[in-house]
């Protein structure tokens, strides 16, 4: 690399870094973060059979300007050096992530997990301080100069730590923002990602589970059938995060002649509707499903043109994205049952004396690193723009039984304590089942 | 900036040992697991070449590089990709080849990579170039190696050893051999000393060589010590009682050599997944990563399952070596790694023997090989258990006496 280039990037990570924190100082975040106490709710009721309704009416999603063709984040440099470090910006937002999860999110957890629903300030916070427009382009307003992947993980591992439901709500409007500026049309890009980079960033998902057993993403019974100039949709979503609330979909959908594929699809439409799907964990998210019924688009809801390659990248950034989240509550168990199992006394001492309780704890340990690493790497070398097809199933094996062990192991630890809802161990074991049943809803 | 991918600048050296592996290991991998106790004399030319690589180049077994920090370490400002990383890496490959022909290579011991951390100029002027093996074992002492009874008393200019040792790895064949004995058995763990002892001293009696489950290209001596004299100069560090600084001189080793073995372990899992993914290829079962592994053939999931602790396996030990390379503590990552690896291999190596039925099974191939070699790798240098042990007391804040 030559001077000027290495100047030239200097310059541009430190104008990402600028960037950043102008658009941070200049909401009034941090204040009401120290300020507000009271966080008011909207009650999001999940009922016993849930009833149906239509989706919102949302905004009307309009170009601003024309682009001339889609404008991507570049893949980054190949990168020579094995280095386990966050570069200065990575750490700055991982930090500041990670102080909202431990300041905020947390202590909302429980809360949120009885109710079934994020306080909408929490999501705002979250919001602002840029989580949603990572994906975006800069010449769309984003603030990242190539794709982040790595930065993406860092985010998602730093939030889960403070809850994983709250984290999924928190991520997903910035799934479908990732999912437009990877695989959108120009007019798709024109459209919908401005929404994005502005504070009142539209309640969205990226719909791609349906509900059975062995689900196969690649294999879809939600269909797309070709009517004249537009697309009809039919078909059932399933762990939808907010759906009523959601102005738009991005949903994976058999296409016609082309195979699975994404369309991006605005609420409101006529035969789309929604229905609360509560589960046994993620319930701050306040899951429901959406279900299709002649849902009739435009041809231009197509995206990528229904290349696989590119349905099958969203697939793997869903994957690893899911695995970030269960690294960074894998790592909130470690840190909750160490304390505890050092002053827990059982026959006169420490229980964590006894090595049947201590080499638990170094399992979670060792496993939730390896967890961390297979994450960065299938992370890392996206980025890079390498292949990373093989590291993203593995981080998910891994994120998945690893995961669920490390959350059975934390109830484990506190015996019957572990088992009531005075601590939060129940909590992640009910989240941790969700890192190897998820699929889409989260890119990075 | 994270990157976990291989430093493109070993990548010639990884390919290097990859071909060591292949031409050299491979092709009497099986010849000295049947010959017991037969010097595997082709390594003798392999050595050879060896040495006339520069010293770290990555090519060499547990004892090629040594673990001098200072000379290794962080050279003050940014990422560093050393020498750490590229034995790593090369042990990954020869291991890969034949995991008892790689603790077999002449001059490779862990002895030499005692010797090569702690020595003083002097005694690597002396010892240098010299096949040193590792003598630390003993009937009554495992794993609990500050209960060793071997002891060593001053008698004038030399020391007088006297005790038994087992399980010395390449006892037979080194040039060297570094004991671990007490000088004050009363003073505990601070008073144990290591001692360079010449293979030919008379006070130094080989008992017997062990048959073993696997490793067999890589012979085990059981000696027996009595009045070994040995001149003063042979104590490799302080001959201070350091009741303070306690037993981390002489564990100091420990910490820098598990990284190695879990390599070790990793190239061995490697080397049984890939010939697994080819017999069930040949079995019309395919791996296919994007669909959900639980959706494929049985066969497949397994696979994938056993190619994810791989994976976390691989990555822990890398990021040890890198922990090294930049001077940062590690010792909890070492000892993660060498858990992981570890028992990943024993899992794996007898998983893929499961998958592949009799092929597996059968002496026609190398897998029933490799599951046999495993099961040391997840003993030597730190049992799982004593790993576990030392993760548990670094996470928890404790001491030995509170977790024993």
């Amino acid at each position: 690399m030559t001077a000027t280039q290495e100047r030239g990037l200097n310059e541009r990570s430190q104008g990402f870094a600028l960037r950043w924190l102008t658009r941070l100082a200049g909401t009034d975040l941090l204040d009401r973060i120290r300020i507000r106490k009271g966080l008011e709710r909207a009650v999001f009721t999940t009922t016993k059979n849930g009833f149906r309704s239509a989706t919102v009416a949302g905004r009307t999603f309009k170009a601003a300007r024309k682009l001339a063709g889609p404008a991507r984040q570049p893949t980054g440099k190949p990168r020579s050096l094995f280095d386990v470090t966050p570069d200065d910006e990575q750490q700055m937002l991982q930090e500041g992530v990670r102080n909202f999860a431990e300041a905020k999110v947390r202590p909302a957890a429980g809360g949120a997990d009885a109710e079934c629903t994020t306080p909408a300030e929490l999501l705002e916070q979250a919001n602002e301080l840029g989580v949603n427009m990572l994906g975006v382009p800069e010449e769309l307003g984003g603030v990242m100069h190539e794709q982040a992947a790595v930065t993406s993980v860092l985010i998602g591992e730093a939030l889960a730590y403070g809850d994983m439901g709250i984290a999924y709500a928190a991520l997903a409007p910035g799934a479908v923002a990732t999912a437009i500026a990877h695989w959108g049309t120009a007019e798709q890009e024109a459209a919908y990602l401005p929404s994005f980079t502005d504070e009142n960033t539209p309640a969205a998902a990226l719909a791609i589970l349906e509900p059975r057993a062995l689900f196969d993403p690649l294999a879809l019974e939600t269909k797309a059938r070709r009517d004249g100039d537009d697309w009809v949709l039919d078909g059932a979503k399933s762990l939808v995060t907010r759906p009523g609330q959601c102005e738009l979909f991005v949903l994976a959908a058999e296409a016609e002649g082309l195979g699975p594929a994404l369309f991006v699809v605005e609420s409101g439409l006529a035969g789309l509707s929604t229905e609360a799907e509560p589960a046994m964990g993620l319930r701050p998210a306040a899951t429901g499903r959406l279900l299709l019924e002649g849902v009739r688009v435009p041809a231009g809801s197509l995206m990528a043109e229904g290349r696989r390659e590119a349905y099958v990248e969203c697939v793997q950034r869903a994957r690893v994205a899911w695995c970030s989240l269960a690294v960074g509550t894998a790592q909130a168990v470690l840190d909750y049952v160490i304390p505890y199992v050092n002053e827990r006394t059982a026959f006169g001492e420490p229980v964590s004396n006894r090595q049947g309780v201590a080499f638990a704890v170094s399992d979670i340990g060792i496993e939730s690193d390896g967890m961390r690493l297979a994450t960065y790497r299938a992370a890392s070398r996206a980025d890079q723009g390498q292949d990373f097809a093989r590291e993203t199933s593995l981080a998910r094996r891994l994120c998945a039984q690893k995961g669920m062990r490390i959350g059975s192991d934390g109830v484990q630890l506190l015996g019957g304590h572990g088992f009531v809802k005075e601590h939060p161990v129940e909590r992640w074991y009910r989240d941790l089942r969700a890192a190897g049943v998820m699929e889409g809803a989260l890119l990075v | 900036m994270i990157n976990l991918e291989t430093p493109k600048k070993f990548k010639p050296l990884a390919t290097q040992a990859n071909q060591v592996a292949t031409e050299v290991f491979r092709p009497i991998s099986r010849k000295y697991d049947a010959a017991e106790h037969a010097y595997p004399k082709e390594l003798d030319m392999l050595a050879s070449l060896m040495d006339g690589l520069d010293e770290g180049a990555g090519m060499g077994g547990a004892g090629a590089a040594g673990v001098r920090r200072d000379s290794n370490g962080n050279d003050g400002e940014g990422n560093r990709n050393g020498s750490n990383m590229a034995t790593v890496l090369g042990i990954i490959e020869l291991c890969w080849g034949d995991v008892g022909l790689l603790l077999s290579m002449p001059r490779q011991g862990l002895g030499n990579s005692a010797i090569a951390s702690v020595a003083t100029e002097e005694q690597l002027e002396h010892y240098g170039g010299k096949w040193a093996a590792m003598a630390i074992t003993e009937p009554e002492a495992g794993s609990d190696s500050a209960a060793i009874r071997t002891t060593a008393e001053l008698d004038g200019d030399e020391y007088v050893l006297n005790g038994e040792k087992i399980f010395v790895t390449s006892g037979d064949r080194a040039d060297l051999i570094v004991v671990w004995a007490s000088l004050d058995r009363s003073k505990g763990r601070a008073a144990i000393k290591s001692f360079i002892v010449e293979r030919d001293n008379p006070g130094l009696k080989l008992d017997r060589l062990e048959h073993k489950l696997g490793i067999r290209a890589s012979d085990t001596a059981n000696f027996t010590l009595q009045d070994c004299r040995v001149p003063k100069e042979a104590l490799l560090g302080s001959p201070e009682i350091d009741t303070k600084a306690g037993f981390g001189g002489a564990m100091q080793t420990f910490d820098n050599t598990r990284p190695l073995v879990a390599a070790m372990a990793v190239g061995v899992t490697r080397a049984a997944l890939e010939e697994t993914r080819k017999r069930l290829g040949e079995a019309s079962v395919a791996i296919d990563y994007d669909r959900p592994a639980l959706s494929q053939h049985a066969a497949a999931a397994r696979y994938l399952e056993m190619e994810a602790d791989y994976e976390a396996a691989h990555l822990l030990t890398l990021q040890a070596a890198w922990m090294a390379d930049n001077a940062k503590p590690n010792s909890l990552q070492a000892s993660m790694a060498k858990a992981k690896a570890g028992r990943t291999c024993v899992d794996v190596t007898l998983g893929c023997v499961e998958l592949c039925g009799s092929v597996g099974y059968g002496e026609n191939e190398l897998l029933e090989k490799w599951a046999r070699d495993a099961k040391i790798l997840d003993i030597f240098e730190g049992t799982q258990q004593i790993q576990l042990l030392i993760v548990a007391r670094q996470l928890l804040g404790k001491s030995s006496s509170e977790l024993r």
